[in-house]
């Protein structure tokens, strides 16, 4: 009964996104509102049926309704309740229904704002959620239906459809396989509805984009109207980013945090060409220009977000992030292509209108060097595109398939994030308009050599000799400077001229324009993630033995003393090896750790969760890597001394508290844009 | 009492020993762990793809490990062992493509493409840009400062 109501809601809601597509072009094409208003009730509509077919799955999750074969195939009997709502994104078919929940819930939303002075926008802002939503549907409409339930032949062959086939009756399994083990962590369960909530947003300043270029506006409404959107969507992509770091460091256990896996990229393209998008925005508010380059990244971006879906969804590559294979891969295809052709014919369609109103006055301006940043991103992102793509090329050309591994992405990047670093360093020095090399030198050498101190006493104190360590902490030294004394300058500036105290004109002025100084603050958490990034990539050290009780192993100032291991089973149906060892420090004993090796029996999969002693300074980092069962001697660790790689985790928290800082809604920006009917004169500033 | 024969027997065959253990190939320690790791890091398995080889848990990614240590131990070189595994599996063991074929591709189209990307950029400057005004030098606590000029626009415009 309750997947009948849920699939019956799921063809509806594609029918009422199919219709408002419809509607809504028809409605604009041919000047009839009526329709348009039709389209967005049918689009207002779509909500409330995914949200019940969503909660139709949560309830037959939670209800242990094995008679489903998507229940059957995430959850089962051992797992406590929460994970069995969480399940509802645990899976291909589910994780579609999330997906396009989320789609209606934005769209939903966009379409309930004020349209007033925009409703030349709103059709095609309709016509473009609701294809968007209409796709996702229709994939699990048709192809992946979480909905569906196990039968079995007579002769014992299990088949899987919505109703009853002839000659067969129903089977109910007595418990279901349960959730991937990986999965389980409660790093995980947020994490994918992280990254998807970042991606779907991301499809609304797509959709005003779009609705821009049909309506013929070349103005930067959709700019506008859109702003907080993105920041929104670029918050919860890199939120999804950095919390599935936290995940594989504490669960893949491989003792780092990013490895360049072509899922992590799925993710990370769309946040580069996102990130790209943020910065030569502004540009266009500022000077009008860029209008075609801002239009075309958005496009991409979106292009990069179905993509992003395509591949974590459709097991075109094997990873171990893509659980999924199914035959939806063609579909996923044929959308992105096609949309991507007709967005881009529309830019094409509206090239001579969209030309800048401004000319580039210097090449030392800021929105000279907003563009070198967007080249360093682009940048980056040929070369994540390319390494994901190319193994299926060679598959296909040679039938060969090869590794794109992290070798060749950080060699390849790694010139571009100093490129970027040092960027994040000079913009803020920089100058609208025009701006001669010479003021900008000015402003720029004497904290240059400031910066120096830096690897200066690195390499003094600390014996860093590594070249390329020394300039990464030297440019990070640079932006942290540069970043202060924009506050500083600001802050001071303000005291003198308004005579207010200089804490009060420092939170005027952030509170003031976010935008700006939320976005320095986020530079300052990149760059303490810069710190911990180095730390482990240029420092981190490793060794790997195989010790009998009370035997030692030493890396560094540490020392790991094995103690003892045991082997149990567990309720939730692992086999648990769980060792006790003893940490000490330059001879100071610094606690237990307890580091194990989890085996599901059910999927035969094992895990490696490490023993960690973590510190502002450094993580001690342990794996269980083998054990003589019987004997209990010779059981073989590997550790990892990873300095600094907390200040990734630090970093990724001001990061995400400066974006919401950005992105915070304020009565002074409301009000500027109740009161701005056309673009503010150009600020030649 | 002994027979000098017999005391040369006995010193002669002991120089014999001694000589034979001396000239017997000297026992090299076996490989450690950190050794087989060194290269099994730069290797992938075909069926536990994206986990390097030295820190995948699954049983067939031990028995490689084991494999790289009997290779090691025989006295076989890392690019050895790396071709060995190469003509067993293909090319896809490797963390990344051989630079031959069409894997040159790999290497050759993002530094191209961003070159490409670069001099676009190179000449959209050329074609907007115009002789940068110069810029007077200002007084940094005057009130025609220009980046206080600038700092006040902004914050009007915002409120």
């Amino acid at each position: 009964m309750l997947a009948n109501l849920g699939y019956f809601s799921l063809v509806l809601t594609f029918v009422a996104a199919l219709y408002g597509a419809g509607a809504a072009a028809y409605g604009a094409l041919k000047r009839k509102p009526v329709f348009v208003e039709s389209a967005r009730h049918a689009m207002l509509l779509t909500w409330p049926l995914v949200t019940l077919a969503a909660v139709s799955i949560i309830a037959l999750l939670v209800g242990r309704h094995y008679e489903v074969k998507y229940v059957a195939s995430v959850t089962s009997d051992a797992m406590p309740t929460y994970l069995k709502v969480t399940a509802l994104w645990g899976g291909q078919a589910g994780s579609l229904v999330f997906w396009s929940w989320l789609m209606s819930a934005f769209a939903t939303a966009a379409g309930l704002r004020r349209w007033d002075r925009d409703r030349e926008l709103l059709p095609w802002v309709i016509v473009v959620t609701m294809v968007t939503l209409a796709f996702f549907i229709s994939l699990v409409v048709f192809f992946e239906n979480p909905f569906q339930r196990l039968w079995q032949t007579l002769d014992g062959v299990q088949v899987s459809a919505l109703f009853q086939p002839k000659g067969t009756i129903p089977l109910v399994p007595t418990d279901g396989q349960g959730l991937n083990p990986l999965l389980r962590h409660p790093g995980m369960v947020i994490h994918p509805p992280m990254l998807y909530l970042g991606f779907v947003s991301f499809v609304i300043p797509y959709a005003f984009g779009i609705a821009a270029l049909a309506a013929g506006r070349s103005d930067d409404r959709w700019i506008r109207i859109t702003r907080r959107w993105t920041l929104v969507a670029w918050l919860f992509l890199s939120l999804g980013l950095i919390l599935g770091g936290r995940w594989a460091y504490d669960v893949l256990g491989w003792g780092g945090y990013w490895g360049w896996d072509p899922v992590e990229i799925a993710a990370f393209m769309p946040w580069l060409t996102g990130t790209a998008f943020l910065h030569s925005v502004m540009i266009q508010e500022k000077r009008g220009m860029l209008k075609h380059w801002n239009m075309l990244l958005i496009i991409l971006t979106y292009s990069l977000v179905i993509f992003g879906t395509f591949l974590t969804r459709s097991g075109v590559l094997s990873s171990v992030h893509a659980f999924a294979q199914s035959a939806i891969g063609p579909m996923f295809f044929g959308f992105i292509g096609l949309t991507f052709v007709v967005s881009v014919s529309l830019l094409i369609n509206r090239w001579g209108e969209l030309r800048g109103e401004n000319h580039l006055d210097s090449i030392f301006a800021r929105e000279s060097l907003f563009l070198l940043n967007n080249l360093l991103f682009m940048g980056i992102l040929i070369v994540c595109f390319w390494g994901v793509l190319f193994p299926l090329i060679s598959e296909l050309f040679t039938g060969q398939k090869v590794t794109v591994g992290p070798p060749f992405y950080e060699r390849a990047t790694g010139p571009l994030w100093i490129g970027l670093m040092l960027l994040m360093g000079v913009a803020p020095l920089s100058a609208y308009g025009a701006s001669s090399g010479r003021s900008l030198g000015r402003n720029l050498w004497k904290l240059m050599a400031l910066s120096l101190v830096v690897p200066v006493a690195l390499y003094s104190f600390s014996g860093v000799t590594l070249i390329g360590a020394l300039i990464g902490y030297w440019l990070i030294g640079f932006v942290i400077i540069v970043t202060l004394v924009e506050f500083w300058r600001g802050a001071l500036a303000r005291h003198r001229r308004h005579a207010e105290s200089f804490p009060l004109a420092l939170w005027r002025l952030a509170v003031r324009n976010r935008r700006r100084y939320g976005g320095y603050i986020i530079h300052l958490g990149v760059v303490l993630m810069a710190i911990g990034i180095i730390g482990i990539e240029m420092f981190q050290t490793e060794t790997q033995g195989t010790l009998a009780r009370g035997e030692s192993l030493s890396l560094g100032q540490y020392t790991l003393t094995y103690e003892s291991l045991t082997q149990f089973d567990t309720a939730d149906g692992r086999n648990v090896a769980r060792a006790v060892v003893q940490v000490y420090r330059n001879g100071k004993y610094m606690g237990s750790l307890y580091p194990r090796r989890d085996f599901y029996y059910a999927s035969q999969q094992p895990m490696t969760i490490p023993g960690v002693r973590s510190t502002l300074e450094d993580d001690f980092y342990v794996l269980l890597v083998g054990w003589e069962p019987i004997a209990q001697q010779g059981t073989t660790f590997k550790i990892y001394h990873n300095p600094g790689v907390n200040f990734v985790w630090m970093g990724g928290l001001i990061f995400i508290a400066a974006t919401l800082l950005a992105a915070w809604p304020t009565r002074e920006y409301e009000s500027l844009r109740q009161s701005t009917a056309v673009r503010p004169a150009i600020a030649r500033v | 009492m002994h027979s000098p024969s017999k005391w040369f027997a006995i010193v002669g065959a002991a120089l014999i020993g001694l000589t034979l253990m001396a000239s017997a190939p000297s026992q090299p320690p076996p490989p450690s762990d950190d050794e087989v790791n060194a290269i099994a890091h730069q290797m992938y398995c075909p069926v536990c793809e994206n986990v390097p080889l030295d820190v995948c848990p699954t049983e067939a990614c031990a028995q490689w490990r084991a494999t790289i240590r009997e290779k090691l131990a025989e006295g076989w070189s890392e690019s050895q062992i790396k071709d060995y595994f190469v003509e067993q599996y293909g090319a896809r063991v490797l963390a990344s493509p051989p630079a031959r074929g069409l894997n040159w591709l790999v290497y050759i189209l993002p530094p191209a493409t961003f070159l490409a990307g670069a001099y676009i950029l190179f000449r959209a400057f050329r074609s907007w840009g115009r002789p940068a005004e110069p810029q007077t030098p200002a007084e940094s606590d005057s009130k025609d400062d220009p980046y206080v000029a600038r700092l006040e626009e902004e914050l009007r415009r915002r409120s």
